[in-house]
């Protein structure tokens, strides 16, 4: 089942052309990593897949709906973590589960079974009311992520969901990523360790807001003549020609 | 040109950094590498005279950070970790306001920024907001440059940035370093620190280590290997119930697996994941690298602290 379809996807900013007629599809439980350059149009892209932003033109669909007809539909399909931002700091562990049940929809009756069942797997039950910026980073990042997938998305969009966090802790989160997608939910994932590019089903590359490569990062290794996918993204990255804002 | 004995600094009951010492030698290139809310940022700000340690000594280029605050503030270049520019002003604008706060000029120290200024003159007049972030990079790093520092110290500089700028980035420090500026950098990127002359692994406001990259790595107490198939999530969960494995975590396209048993070699081990089932599995022998001895060396932290605080150790 294809669970993300981008057929020429664009979108121009005036004469700049972020995202250049990118085509790709992504299956059901696929973890999806989507790399690229500062600047070579991955975050224009997910904001057009989560339903944000309107294709100049091309089309997509995520989960069955039209990204520019079902916007709405889109946004109650998915779930979203970024580095940046994914919890409200100021409220507690439980708090900030409740509300993003809330915001997303999941029947009442439901919540606290589901939450009980989440502390108890992330063992956080004696951290339930803390608040979350008392929380490491580490464990911020696995709540988030769990609160992400806590309505059951269809696919789950994690934007560099690991930047500065430990190297345990990083590895930890990939195999909650690893259980998600055997679960049937699908990772679109960006990220700039090239190590965890090893990690996805398929690869794809963005140069100048173009998909310059899309393949097994094993394949991608072959074609490229490379070691590591390091080597590849660097190839690739280094035609970028164009310089953004 | 850095020396730092027993600097300790609390938040209120948070332990920002314990007990640290450590020197850093002229020209030479200084990791702190760790994850965020290690205690990297808390350091910098304590050795650029921002921030007041609760205990310990610190001089800089010879200069107490305390007594000689003013002398240190005129000789170090600091880049904090996050953007620190003035968005409303020009690229060319905020060069010459950090020149001019520091009593000197663009051209004064030109040679010093040639390389990396050159990058960014085309979008000299460009408002410092409206810069790619690797450019956003760059230019901070020539304001941190523009008065010629002894020592300059570079917070995070990489983070968030892509693999091919964040190369780049380390080939303009080695120019640097060669023009004799001792540089200190932060980095949660393990595989920057084998760029660095000497690293300090930092975890929880403590640093577990200081050693070159090189010295790291050969002192990584057990033997590792590399495991390979075509079944990696299981594979990881199974390597994990051996007796005899310390440690398995997954590292792009293969598993780093730590043995206790000296008995376990590779040969061992790829029999025992046959007869579990898993076929097709290559198993070798490999040489830890930084990340490796991070994880272990925070593992064993962890694991003495738990034990000292349930009281088995006396």
């Amino acid at each position: 089942m294809r669970v993300i379809v981008a057929e020429n996807l664009t979108k121009r900013f005036g004469h700049f052309t972020a995202v250049d007629s990118a085509s790709f599809q992504v299956g059901q439980g696929e973890i999806f990593g989507f790399l690229g350059a500062n600047g070579a149009g991955k975050t224009t892209a997910m904001r057009m897949l989560c339903g944000l932003s309107k294709p100049s033109s091309g089309r997509g669909t995520v989960a069955g709906f039209d990204i520019e007809r079902k916007p709405e539909k889109v946004k109650a399909s998915i779930g979203y973590m970024s580095q940046k931002f994914a919890l409200y700091e100021d409220l507690t562990v439980r708090e900030n589960i409740r509300l993003y049940a809330g915001i997303y929809g999941v029947p009442g009756k439901l919540i606290a079974p589901r939450t009980d069942d989440l502390l108890r797997r992330l063992g956080f039950r004696e951290e339930r009311n803390t608040l979350v910026k008392a929380l490491p980073l580490g464990w911020k990042q696995k709540l988030a992520f769990s609160v992400a997938i806590f309505h059951d998305p269809k696919v789950v969009f994690l934007d560099e969901p690991t930047g500065g966090v430990d190297p345990a802790a990083r590895r930890q989160f990939w195999e909650m990523i690893y259980e998600a997608a055997h679960g049937g939910i699908t990772a679109f994932v960006t990220t700039h360790y090239m190590d965890e590019a090893e990690y996805c089903d398929r690869v794809s590359i963005m140069v100048d807001g173009r998909i310059e490569a899309l393949d097994t990062p094993q394949n991608l290794k072959a074609r490229y003549g490379s070691e590591s996918m390091d080597q590849v993204f660097t190839q690739l990255a280094r035609k970028a020609t164009r310089e953004v804002e | 040109m850095v020396e730092v004995l027993g600097v300790r600094k609390n938040y209120g009951k948070v332990r920002a950094l314990e007990d640290i010492s450590f020197q850093v030698g002229r020209g030479e290139i200084f990791g702190i590498i760790g994850p965020d809310g290690a205690g990297k940022t808390t350091l910098f700000r304590i050795l650029t005279t921002l921030l007041l340690a609760d205990a310990g000594e610190a001089r800089v280029d010879g200069f107490d950070v305390v007594k000689g605050y003013r002398d240190i503030r005129a000789r170090v270049g600091y880049m904090p970790g996050k953007f620190s520019l003035y968005q409303d002003l020009t690229v060319q604008e905020n060069l010459e306001f950090f020149a001019t706060v520091f009593g000197t000029t663009i051209d004064a120290n030109y040679h010093l920024i040639q390389d990396i200024y050159d990058q960014l003159k085309a979008f000299r007049n460009r408002r410092a907001g409206k810069l790619s972030g690797g450019m956003k990079q760059k230019l901070a790093l020539c304001c941190a440059l523009i008065h010629k520092p002894e020592v300059l110290f570079l917070d995070e500089p990489t983070t968030g940035v892509d693999p091919v700028s964040r190369k780049e980035f380390w080939e303009m420090l080695k120019r640097l370093k060669d023009q004799g500026i001792t540089i200190l950098v932060s980095t949660p990127y393990m595989d920057e620190a084998v760029l660095c002359d000497r690293i300090a692994l930092i975890q929880r406001g403590r640093f577990l280590r200081i050693d070159s990259p090189r010295n790291l790595v050969a002192q990584y107490p057990v033997q590792l290997l590399s495991v390979r198939g075509p079944s990696m999530f299981t594979l990881l969960r199974e390597l994990r119930m051996i007796r005899g494995i310390r440690s398995c975590y997954a590292f792009g396209d293969s598993h780093h697996v730590a043995v206790d048993d000296p008995l376990l070699g590779a040969e061992t081990l790829s029999g025992k994941l046959l007869a579990l089932g898993h076929e097709g599995v290559e198993v070798k022998r490999i040489q830890a690298n930084v990340e490796d001895c991070f994880m272990d060396l925070s593992s064993m932290e962890q694991s003495s602290k738990e034990l000292s605080s349930t009281g088995a150790v006396s």
